[in-house]
This record gives structure tokens, C-alpha cells and sequence, in this order.
């Protein structure tokens, strides 16, 4: 990697202790992945947060455009059978 | 369509209980304490062991105030907010270090103390830290060999001490030396990023080494307080092989010299353990007790 004067960015999943999957919760600035995954401990693990946490750098990121929002997204809008809403689930199955 | 909730990143991970769902932030918080009786052990004498503790809560307590005074200067925020971070561990364990410097007072027949009293109404002679804790600074490589150091001495000597004889000082280690470890790893991270950077990096590394190096004996010098805890205080001189060990794989890795500066002079024989300190001291002090004299038991 070329010296530079600023630290690239990366982002930042954590995994709670429920056991869920890893979340992105924001991103930050660091010289490289293992500086990184220290900030996210300081930065975003400080209330308790986490028991797992990734790091990405944001330049591996492939992001949809909102120019193709309506094509991407649009047709999945009126599609209501997609979702499991028609039979009951029971109190104790979270997280569906 | 169901009615979802609105999605929270940080909802969905906090460990949330029945009773809990105000808080978006993680929950399931401990107490290192729980549980424990804080009576001193017969065993112990209790004045000693009320020494001893300020001596551990002193270190803790100046030390972070030195941390707390980077947070608005530090080169990156996110280093600031790591350095807040471990300003505010080491706060916790003053925090409860001095709480059981007043138990022991107490125990021993005087009026026990509280946190308060001991931190903010005690002059500069009284205070019991090593002169490594109240060093200023001058730029971020003393900084970071100042933390290298100092954590790698605590961490050596908290591990000993959670096999102390009195309970809650055990747990209390216990507590401080996982936090112990972070720090020493995150100093460690600079010191080898900077010695083992550039050559201005490295040169300005070796020099802030160089500057804490001469504050490193007095850690290493057996007080009486000590002498009279047996099976309690740790043996500090027996800290050196696992400190030596931490710090020069650390300056391997870094490409930095080991510092072969004579310890700074101690007054009269003393030093900080015995309420001598440096000129910095009154500083922090004015800084750290003015409100509160000016205040006395103000509450906010």
C-alpha cells in the first residue's frame, strides 16, 4: 500500500452475544485492517455491544446505485406473498 | 403486510430483557464485586492494607487524569477515543481501590474515608503513586512509551495479585488485568508501528523511550507497606522477568534500543511511594481537587 495522508475507511459489523448475525454499524478510520478492528473495539464495543466484530475496508464494498432503485428494488413491492405472514408464529421463535 | 418494527442496528444487538427495552445500547452489565464480602480478613493489618491500596489507586487515578488531558489533542479521533478509554479503566479500578483504602482505614479504627474524601481532599504528600503515573507528555511517542511501560508493570502486577489473600483486592485484580492487557497491546501497536516506521518515526520513538526510561526503577523498589502484607501485596521486585520479557519483544519488533539511563534520584531516599513527587503533581492535583474544594460535598 502507498504512504498516504489519510487512513482509508472501513466498516464495521459486530455480532451481539444473542448469537445473531453480524451488523454493520458504522465505519472509521484506520492505517490498516488490524489498527481498524482495534478502533471498532474502542469506538463501537464501549456500551457492551459486541462479542465479535469484522471489519471491511470500504474501497471491497460493491454498492447498488439509487439510480437503479426502481429496477432493483421496485418489483419486490407489491409481492406480499413473499412474506411468512399467513400462518401464526409461535411467542417463543424469535428472530424470523 | 405484518407491522415489523422499525430495524436498530444497535437494538438488535444489545442482550435486551424483559425489562430492558429503553436501552438501546448492550445490557447485562457486571459488577466485579457482586457478592463479595468486604470485611479485611483478620489476618491482615488492616492500616497496611489501606496503604497499599492508595499506593494502587494513586497510580490509577493520576495516571488517568494524565490520559484524560489528550482527549480534544489526540492526533486521530479515533486514538482519542481509545485513550478515553483506558483513562476511564483505570479510573474504574481507582474507583475501587480507594473505595477499599477506606474500608481498611475503617477496619483499622480511624474514620474510614470515602472515594471522594481520598481523591480530592488529600494534599500532594499524601498521594502514594509512582512518579511514572504524573508525567506529562510531551508528544505521542512518550505518550506510548509511557503506556507501554506502565501497563506492562501493572499487568505483571495485577496477575499476582489476584491470588491476594484479601478477597475484594483479588477481585479487583482480576477486573484491572484483563484491562491491563488491552493496554499494554494497544501501546505496544504504536511502539512497533512507530519504531519500525519511517526513520523521523523511529528516532522520535526511541526518544520518548528515552524519556520515560529513567521513571521505570522506582516500579521495581520494595516499599515497607509491602513487607507488611504478606500473602497480600505483591513482591514488586519480582515483576521485573515478565515486564522485561513484555517490553523487549515489543522493542524487537519495533527495532528500538533498550534505554540504559540511571533511574531518576530519589529525595532524601524517598520517592513517590513515600509522597514525593515531581513538580507536575501539584498541577494535576489543582486540576483534578479545585472543584470540589471549592464545593465541598456539591452533588450533580
Amino acid at each position: 500500500m502507498p504512504p498516504s495522508a489519510d487512513w482509508p475507511l472501513f466498516e464495521v459489523f459486530l455480532r451481539g452475544k444473542r448469537g445473531l448475525n453480524h451488523v454493520h454499524v458504522g465505519s472509521l478510520h484506520a492505517a490498516d485492517p488490524e489498527m481498524a478492528l482495534r478502533h471498532a473495539r474502542d469506538l463501537y464495543t464501549r456500551r457492551n455491544e459486541a462479542v465479535s466484530i469484522w471489519v471491511v475496508p470500504a474501497s471491497a464494498i460493491t454498492a447498488s446505485s439509487p439510480d437503479e432503485k426502481d429496477p432493483f428494488f421496485a418489483p419486490a413491492a407489491d409481492k406480499v406473498y413473499r412474506h411468512p405472514t399467513f400462518y401464526q408464529i409461535p411467542d417463543d421463535i424469535p428472530h424470523i | 403486510m405484518t407491522d415489523l418494527p422499525e430495524f436498530d442496528a444497535y437494538l438488535s444487538l444489545a442482550e435486551v430483557s424483559e425489562d430492558d427495552h429503553r436501552w438501546a445500547f448492550g445490557t447485562g452489565f457486571t459488577d466485579p464485586l457482586a457478592g463479595l464480602d468486604v470485611a479485611v480478613p483478620p489476618s491482615i493489618d488492616a492500616a497496611a492494607l489501606a496503604a497499599y491500596c492508595l499506593m494502587l489507586g494513586d497510580d490509577a487515578l493520576i495516571y488517568s487524569h494524565r490520559l484524560q488531558q489528550w482527549v480534544t489533542r489526540a492526533p486521530e479521533l479515533e486514538e482519542e477515543t481509545a485513550l478515553a478509554n483506558i483513562a476511564l479503566d483505570l479510573l474504574g479500578q481507582a474507583r475501587m481501590l480507594l473505595t477499599r483504602a477506606g474500608q481498611a482505614e475503617g477496619a483499622a479504627g480511624s474514620k474510614g474515608r470515602d472515594e471522594d474524601q481520598l481523591a480530592f481532599f488529600r494534599d500532594e504528600g499524601e498521594y502514594r503513586n509512582v512518579r511514572l503515573a504524573e508525567r506529562a507528555d510531551a508528544d505521542f511517542a512518550e505518550l506510548v512509551a509511557r503506556l507501554l511501560v506502565f501497563s506492562a508493570w501493572r499487568l505483571a502486577l495485577l496477575r499476582q495479585l489476584t491470588s491476594a489473600a484479601d478477597p475484594v483486592l483479588a477481585a479487583i485484580a482480576d477486573k484491572g488485568a484483563k484491562e491491563l492487557a488491552y493496554h499494554r497491546d494497544y501501546a505496544a501497536g504504536w511502539v512497533i508501528r512507530l519504531g519500525d516506521g519511517t526513520d523521523f518515526s523511529h528516532a522520535r520513538m526511541q526518544a520518548g523511550l528515552e524519556a520515560v526510561w529513567p521513571l521505570t526503577g522506582e516500579l521495581f523498589t520494595p516499599h515497607p507497606v509491602e513487607a507488611a502484607l504478606p500473602g497480600v501485596a505483591a513482591d514488586v521486585a519480582a515483576l521485573r522477568a515478565e515486564f522485561d520479557a513484555a517490553v523487549d519483544a515489543v522493542l524487537a519488533e519495533a527495532t528500538l534500543r533498550k534505554p540504559e539511563s540511571r533511574p531518576l534520584a530519589r529525595v532524601a531516599g524517598r520517592a513517590g511511594r513515600d509522597g514525593v513527587h515531581t513538580e507536575a503533581m501539584g498541577y494535576i492535583l489543582a486540576e483534578l481537587q479545585s472543584i470540589a474544594r471549592a464545593h465541598p460535598d456539591a452533588t450533580w
